[in-house]
């Protein structure tokens, strides 16, 4: 058994914490975050704006800016040699060789994302040669047609800048490129925000077939809940920063374990069932510069107990697959997705 | 129908056949030739403009003096009386005439006559150095300024952007905290104070460079002669160095403050992901687009530096245009004064032009934009 076989672990990420320093202090933007991917798989990141996926995904990828600063934790990465390696304490230079030929970011801005005053072509090659200086030129720019047309781009588009194509081409240009190294993972941070419903539709099919033949792990950042449980194999809920609920996407739809992540999947229409009433989450998300002491969902959670005013709930193992962060889950209290407001698993969603 | 499970995601609609784009290929075709002949098509245009600012330039110098009080010509041909004793000769009234005006002759006819004299490069006589042609005196100095100032303005444009670049790239590191006030500091001072206290200290105080002149007179003029350029680089050394420790602040600023913003666009990020080296994600990504307002600002500011370079060549006695419009002015040598404020603009001009379009080489987006 090979070390690349889908299914081996390929990130782990053990309480990783990201801080953004400002004048007023540290604010937590992404605290203890754990979870293991593995590889192949797709792992979909969702919550609300603010809390926290993108910083998450940038410095995964050990990409963040100031003033983000990871101030603990790790993230250690599988090759396929079987070393580990702890991505966190790595100095830009030693992460060289590592980023684009193991990790790849697709990043949410289609149209900023491509440098407006080189050819595409370009922009292929001087990755592809980076990574295998003994690429030729010619062989490199052959290689980009060949990727332009892996996302049904035509070839000759190597020819193009950025402004010359529209939302849609850029767009997959952009999954294009992040694939030009054979990476064993790409992290998509809302990589169809700025396309419309019918596009993004196109690249998503795309994205799955590409998964498929190529085997690559994604991770997987929306706010679009229903689009993560078409694609991904397991789902984070992200909220105030911290990971509230992981699970297989089935377990977290039918049986949400956490209050937020029922509240989110019933703010969203369900995409093969009819039409039932949508609730919206009360009040807004909380201010990461000032997280109440117990739980940070409590002041918007219908079933807060007192406990979840003093005591923050941690991210304990709840059922064989699924972990969550509440107190409801506590052994002597009553499970989350008991009671009469939870109708879709039963009658909505199975239809 | 396919099962509406969230486990059966793969096998749900999502795969479609593919959309390819190329299902337009004349869309797509029509639109690269497009652009392909978008630059040419821009430069003429460019060029277009450009002509009527100079036809612009050439006929205000044409009206000025006939619409100035009195009969500036007639002032002109009795200077020529006092210096040199005798009445000027039938040609030389004409030249005069033709050049500030005949108030006797038709207005249309002399604009003509006017265009003709700028083509032929006639601009009459000179009152301070009569008999000689004002073209002749005007090309002799005007090698010297294209010299001085198209050398350090270029030399200054290219320090002031990369110390802008590297300073703008990780903004408030050592380096950019005590460059950036230092710079302020020496950009508020005014050129030609910077140029007297170089000129006070290096030559006059220190002895190292000569005070003034553009090369040594004791070698024979001549582009073969090594020591003759020798001397040249030598005499031209302090006022270039005046040039360029004035000008590149400005550059170096310009390119810092657009370098803070660039390098937080998302495609910097991206060449970064890339695992591209550093230094080639700052230039040929950040610098490279930061670099773009750098271009338009020097396309503007070739004017004023033009300008600047005047009082300069007056600090250094320096035997350009600019020491030439000085010399002219305070001896009421209205012909070369007018011929150095006309070529002086025609530099401007055409350093524009040059500027402009290497603009568009540099960003193909602003040849686009019809």
């Amino acid at each position: 058994m090979t070390r690349r076989d889908v299914g081996d672990v390929l990130l782990e990420v053990q309480d990783l914490s990201v801080d953004y320093l400002t004048l007023n202090g540290a604010v937590s933007a992404v605290s203890h975050a754990s979870f293991t991917l593995r590889r192949g798989e797709i792992l979909g990141l969702a919550g609300e704006s603010g809390s926290g996926k993108s910083t998450l995904t940038t410095a995964l990828l050990r990409l963040q800016r100031s003033p983000a600063v990871t101030v603990g934790g790790k993230v250690l990465y599988h090759g396929d040699d079987g070393t580990v390696t702890d991505l966190v304490p790595r100095t830009d230079k030693e992460l060289l060789h590592l980023r684009w030929n193991k990790l790849a970011i697709v990043m949410q801005s289609a149209m900023d994302a491509l440098n407006p005053v080189k050819r595409l072509g370009a922009q292929f090659v001087d990755v592809l040669r980076q990574h295998d200086p003994r690429m030729s030129e010619k062989a490199a720019l052959e290689r980009a047609g060949d990727l332009l047309a892996l996302s049904g781009i035509p070839r000759d588009r190597v020819d193009s800048f950025p402004h010359e194509m529209s939302g849609g081409m850029r767009q997959r240009s952009l999954i294009s490129l992040a694939l030009a190294c054979d990476p064993d993972l790409v992290v998509m941070d809302e990589p169809t925000t700025a396309v419309d419903v019918v596009m993004q539709r196109t690249i998503m099919s795309q994205v799955l077939r590409l998964q498929r033949e190529l085997g690559f792990a994604i991770v997987f950042v929306t706010h679009d809940l229903s689009l993560l449980l078409e694609l991904s194999d397991r789902l984070a809920i992200m909220y105030a920063g911290k990971v509230v609920e992981i699970g297989p996407s089935t377990e977290l739809y039918h049986h949400p374990k956490h209050p937020y992540t029922k509240a989110l999947r019933d703010s969203f229409p369900p995409l093969y069932a009819p039409l039932v009433e949508m609730r919206g989450i009360p009040g807004t998300a909380p201010d990461l510069m000032n997280l109440p002491d117990g739980c940070a969902f409590a002041p918007r959670c219908a079933r807060a107990m007192d406990l979840c005013l003093t005591k923050r709930p941690e991210l304990v193992q709840v059922s064989e697959k699924v972990d969550a962060a509440c107190h409801l889950n506590d052994p002597q209290k009553e499970p989350v997705g008991a009671g009469p407001s939870d109708a879709r698993s039963e009658n909505g969603h199975a239809a | 129908m396919t099962q509406p499970t969230a486990t059966g995601r793969r096998e749900v609609a999502l795969d479609e056949p593919l959309r390819p784009e190329s299902s337009l290929p004349g869309v797509t075709g029509a639109r690269r030739r497009r652009g392909a002949g978008g630059r040419g098509a821009y430069f003429l245009r460019r060029l277009g403009s450009y002509l009527i600012v100079i036809w612009a330039a050439v006929t205000l110098n044409f009206f000025i003096p006939r619409f100035m009080p009195g009969d500036p010509a007639e002032a002109i041909l009795r200077k020529i009386r006092q210096t040199t004793g005798e009445p000027p000769s039938a040609s030389q009234i004409a030249s005069v005439r033709r050049m500030y005006g005949n108030p006797t002759e038709n207005i249309l006819h002399q604009y003509v006559d006017y265009w003709v004299g700028v083509a032929k490069f006639d601009f009459g006589v000179s009152t301070a150095h009569y008999p000689t042609p004002v073209s002749e005196i005007v090309l002799q100095a005007l090698p010297w300024t294209l010299f001085l100032i198209g050398v350090s303005t270029v030399v200054a444009w290219i320090i002031g952007t990369i110390l802008g670049a590297v300073m703008g790239w990780k903004p408030g590191n050592r380096f950019d905290s005590w460059f950036a006030p230092l710079s302020t500091f020496f950009h508020a001072f005014p050129g030609f104070w910077i140029a007297l206290v170089l000129l006070w200290i290096f030559s006059i105080t220190l002895e190292w460079f000569p005070v003034s002149g553009g090369y040594d007179t004791s070698v024979p003029m001549s582009l073969n002669n090594f020591y003759f350029l020798l001397s040249v680089v030598y005499y031209g050394a302090l006022p270039m160095f005046a040039l360029i420790f004035i000008g590149f602040n400005g550059w170096l600023f310009s390119m810092r403050n657009v370098m803070v913003a660039t390098v937080t666009e998302d495609y910097v990020l991206m060449a970064r992901a890339k695992g591209l080296p550093e230094k080639k994600v700052l230039f040929s990504y950040a610098a490279r687009n930061a670099l773009l307002p750098n271009v338009t600002g020097l396309a503007m500011a070739i004017g004023g530096v033009i300008g600047g370079a005047v009082l300069i060549e007056a600090v250094f006695t320096y035997p350009g245009m600019g020491y030439l419009l000085q010399t002219s002015i305070t001896g009421h040598d209205f012909p070369v004064m007018q011929t150095v404020l006309l070529l002086l603009t025609f530099t401007a001009i055409v350093a524009n032009f040059i500027a402009d379009s290497i603009y568009v080489l540099l960003d193909p987006r602003a040849a686009d934009t019809n």
